[in-house]
């Protein structure tokens, strides 16, 4: 049997995958499949049932599910062909995948593919809670699945572990069935999301504790009992029926792992350059794989500028030199793009992206050997967006890997 | 459910459906006998086989003539046989003992001669040169070991479910959400239950973790009590599986007890266990510190694993006991044979201890003439799998890879989960590195009316 084939495969229809198909039908580069696992395409707002999505991509204020539907309707309309409950189970070198759709097992081979399977929240396990393994512990994205698809409530009184942005969709996805928050706790000194989601709680009557630490989950059957030592050391004991484990983003690449593909220590995704390209240059990355994690307003666009870069490496796929972007700076947890390519294309768009470890008040300068490219000073804090531009970095012509450093 | 009006009649009453259990089911129905399983909890292996290490033991270190290791040795060796016919995974890792500290490297002599002196006569030194050739991964601090290459890794459910499934469809039947609370016996057992009598010729106790409290109830004696000992695991994701190869085992000296570093068929890799005292017999909770040293011993090992991700941690409860061999003893007065602290290797000895407890219990009877056959579950990432089949219906674990028509002939099978545990064992569903971010929502559609314990909380039944 011979493979099938297309111009593009992209990997994902979620936000990205789903404006970055559109984008690359409008620019005729022939045949597009977009391959998504679950039966509908969509990605994570198809389960985000609030507000706000599409402002700048549709003038709309819409819901999740209406952007996405008007993501999925847009891609297919431009004639891109969305094969849902399709699984990609392989990536193989030059751009061969290997998928298992309910039929079975298949390969698809693409001119060019774009990986764009998004980001997942941490587990209880990867933040080393401990105590028992009851049920009723679960991720944002699994509450918000059963609660605005398929309309189940997993628990009446749970506590929500975490207090980032997508901590206090939590919040708003209990609220949807009826569901009744006790607390929200978090073990750093802070909330993560801005301050100005803090009145909400008081809104809400939701106590707060941060510095918490010895988090410890108790529970037979279901979760009964949440245990930590609050900021002042003492022991605190919440009667509960779940936990909810929001946030802590990360990519998932799993695909990537078991690949020939280039995977990023810092991100956890590809290694890519400012173009999205992988280390293998038929594999492209776009959306939140890229670097964990930006809204989908962001994604989108950056759909539509990564389907401009396939596009035209379709069209003349230039050979360039690239160099390493790299830093050994441990307050910095990740940059992305990890390389950069020399060449004289228009960049204004460009970004670093910046993961901090800890919060920083600092002076960051680009160097190449002994020179310096560039700095600025940079403020920021973990877990919020953080960027520099590649203009003047690229501008300054570095002839070899580029390292960013920090200065106090 | 409710109680059946007449008690429930059989040649042998199993009392608890662990590994043991199971495999004794199988063993005396294929030998013709009746034979109904009594398990007090909702499902299955909901007791010391629920977490394991899963690695087929050759007993190469079991004391040299003790009941273990004979059971073991016999479990062994019918192993192979059991898993070819019943469709079993089975992957040969081989295992290293690995020698770390100075103390460590001159234990390693009288080991090599123990594992000898069990029969387990392909035990080799292996200089340190050649350990890290094998397993460049390994921090070069090793010293020195020997291998043992006949160390398998096993799937720990499928194999405790086939044994039963393999009883029940030749005429046993399973009792769950059943405890034996008392027993009268007189020329046969009538026991009392939480689902009401059962008429037995013969009682099998094999409640692992409440074993001494089963002989109490029967008995009116105990002759061991269990010391629950706990032991604590990291599940590593399966990008750690490239880094290693054969099964990392410690030199058990007196002042160190190091930890294992393996596999599992399932793809993943773990570091652990733990040996902690404990009274509780159900406490199998983890705790942060614990997981934390775990995880730098395991990297002080092998390195690579600082950067690998965690997918999952767990504990299990070994049913320890004041004694070191297994409490094997058949009270013929009564008609009724104690298991008891089947501590740490009831996996591997499993079909070993079914023989020895037929043997025990003496009953004459006819085996069965050509007794039915069974498929297990094979969830093994080391071989074909459902999800590279044609006509799966779609994948609904994506981490694990697990299809839908999986998931369903599981829950339509003649022993379906009563739990999200029982499915996971069965499938694998949320096991992997999300824990269940992308599929829960999914899952608790599916099982919606079709568990005990439902994943939305307003469907229990
Ligand atoms: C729980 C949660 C809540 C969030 N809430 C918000 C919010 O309220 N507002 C906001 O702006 N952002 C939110 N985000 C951020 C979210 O990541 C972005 O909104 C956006 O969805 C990112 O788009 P993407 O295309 O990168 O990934 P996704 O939208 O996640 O799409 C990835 C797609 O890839 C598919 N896929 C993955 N692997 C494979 C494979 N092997 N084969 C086939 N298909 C595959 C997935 O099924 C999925 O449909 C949230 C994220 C999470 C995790
Ligand atoms: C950390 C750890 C690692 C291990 N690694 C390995 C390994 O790699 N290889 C290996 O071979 N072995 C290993 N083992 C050992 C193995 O898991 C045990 O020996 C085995 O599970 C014991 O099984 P069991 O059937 O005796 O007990 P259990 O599994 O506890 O079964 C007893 C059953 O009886 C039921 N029961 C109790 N009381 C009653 C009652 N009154 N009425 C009805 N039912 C009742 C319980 O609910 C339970 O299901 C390990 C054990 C642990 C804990």
């Amino acid at each position: 049997m011979s493979d099938e084939s297309c111009a593009v495969a992209v990997v994902g229809g979620g936000t990205a995958g789903l404006s970055l198909a559109r984008e690359l039908m409008r620019r005729e580069v022939g045949p597009v499949v977009v391959l998504e696992r679950e039966a509908e395409a969509g990605g994570i707002p198809r389960h985000c049932g609030h507000y706000p999505f599409g402002l700048r991509e549709y003038n709309r204020l819409l819901k999740g599910p209406d952007y996405a539907r008007r993501n999925r309707d847009a891609a297919a309309r431009a004639g891109a062909e969305i094969r849902t409950s399709t699984t990609v189970t392989g990536l193989l070198p030059g751009g061969r995948l290997e998928v298992s759709g309910p039929s079975g097992p298949a390969v698809l081979a693409a001119k060019r593919v774009v990986l764009c399977t998004g980001v997942r929240e941490s587990t209880r396990a990867q933040r080393l809670i401990g105590g028992d393994r009851p049920l009723g512990v679960v991720s944002t994205g699994a509450l918000q699945g059963a609660v605005y698809l398929k309309g189940i409530r997993p628990f009446h009184r749970p506590v929500i572990f975490g207090s980032e942005l997508v901590s206090f969709s939590a919040l708003q996805t209990c609220a949807h069935l009826g569901i009744t928050p006790l607390a929200m706790v978090e073990e750093e000194p802070r909330i993560f999301a801005r301050r100005l989601f803090q009145p909400y709680l008081w809104l809400k009557r939701l106590p707060l504790y941060t510095g918490i630490s010895q988090p410890r989950i108790k529970g037979a059957g279901r979760v009964e009992v949440l245990n930590f030592i609050d900021r002042h050391g003492a022991n605190r004991t919440i009667e509960t029926d779940g936990i909810i484990i929001s946030g802590r983003f990360r990519p998932e690449a799993a695909l990537l792992h078991r690949s020939h593909i280039e995977v990023d220590p810092g991100t956890g995704g590809p290694v890519v350059d400012q173009f999205g390209r992988c280390s293998d240059p038929a594999y492209f990355s776009a959306g939140n794989l890229v670097r964990p994690a930006e809204t989908s307003g962001w994604c989108w666009f950056e759909g539509v500028a990564v389907a401009e870069h396939v596009a035209e490496d379709l069209a003349a796929a230039g050979k360039a030199r690239t160099v390493p972007l790299f830093t050994r700076e441990p307050r910095i947890r990740f940059i992305a793009p990890q390389r950069l390519r020399l060449v004289h294309a228009d960049s204004s768009d460009s970004v670093i992206y910046i993961g901090l470890e800890t919060s920083i008040d600092a002076t960051l300068s680009a160097r190449c050997a002994d020179r310096v490219l560039w700095s600025a000073p940079l403020r920021g804090r973990p877990r919020r967006r953080l960027t520099v531009p590649l203009e003047p970095i690229l501008k300054a012509a570095p002839d070899g890997p580029v390292e960013l450093t920090l200065q106090d | 459910m409710t109680p059946p009006a007449n008690p429930v009649s059989c040649d042998v009453a199993i009392i608890g459906a662990g590994i043991v259990g199971c495999a004794i089911a199988r063993q005396l129905t294929l030998d013709g006998l009746r034979v109904v399983v009594l398990e007090k909890a909702l499902d299955v292996l909901d007791g010391a086989s629920k977490g394991n290490s899963a690695i087929l033991h050759t007993g190469f270190d079991a004391p040299p003539g003790s009941l273990e290791q004979r059971c073991m040795a016999a479990g062994y060796r019918d192993y192979f046989d059991v898993a070819a016919e019943l469709g079993l995974p089975i992957l040969r890792s081989g295992a290293m003992v690995l020698a770390w500290t100075e103390e460590q490297l001159a234990a390693l002599p009288d080991l090599i001669a123990k594992a000898h002196d069990n029969g387990v006569t392909d035990v080799t030194p292996l200089t340190r040169k050649q350990i890290v050739s094998r397993e460049p991964n390994l921090s070069d601090a090793v010293l020195g070991g020997f291998e043992i290459p006949g160390e398998y890794l096993i799937d720990p459910w499928a194999t405790a479910h086939a044994y039963l499934l393999q009883a029940l469809s030749n005429g046993a039947r399973l009792m769950r959400g059943t405890e034996v609370l008392s027993g009268r016996f007189d020329q046969s057992w009538l026991l009392e239950t939480s689902q009401g009598e059962i008429k037995a010729g013969h009682v099998v106790n094999c409640a692992g973790l409440y074993g001494d409290i089963v002989d109490q109830r029967l008995l009116g004696h105990k002759s061991f009590a269990i010391r629950p000992r706990k032991g604590q695991f990291i599940v590593f994701d399966k990008a750690a599986s490239d880094l290693v190869s054969a099964t990392i085992l410690p030199v058990p000296t007196e002042t160190t007890k190091g930890v294992v570093i393996c596999r599992t068929i399932f793809g993943n890799v773990l570091v652990g266990p733990t040996a902690e005292e404990q009274d509780s017999r159900t406490d199998a909770a983890t705790d942060r510190q614990t997981l934390l040293a775990l995880k730098s011993k395991g990297v002080a090992m092998l390195p690579g694993l600082e950067r690998c991700e965690i997918t999952a941690a767990y504990a299990g409860l070994r049913p320890a006991s004041e004694h070191k061999d297994y409490q094997i003893r058949h009270h013929d007065k009564q008609a009724c044979v104690t298991v008891g602290a089947i501590r740490s290797t009831g996996l591997s000895a499993a079909l070993g201890i079914a023989r020895h407890v037929a043997t025990l219990l003496g009953i004459a009877s006819r085996p069965l003439d050509a007794p039915r056959t069974i498929r297990a579950d094979r969830l093994s990432d080391y071989h074909r799998r459902d999800w590279q089949e044609p006509d799966h219906g779609g994948i609904v674990c994506h981490c694990e890879l697990v299809t839908r028509r999986e998931i369903e002939q599981v829950l339509d099978g003649p022993m379906p989960p009563a739990t999200l545990q029982g499915l996971k064992r069965r499938t694998r569903v949320t096991m992997g590195r999300c824990q269940g971010f992308y599929c829960t929502a999914e899952l608790a559609e599916i099982t919606e009316e079709r568990l005990q314990r439902t994943i939305g909380c307003d469907h229990e039944r």
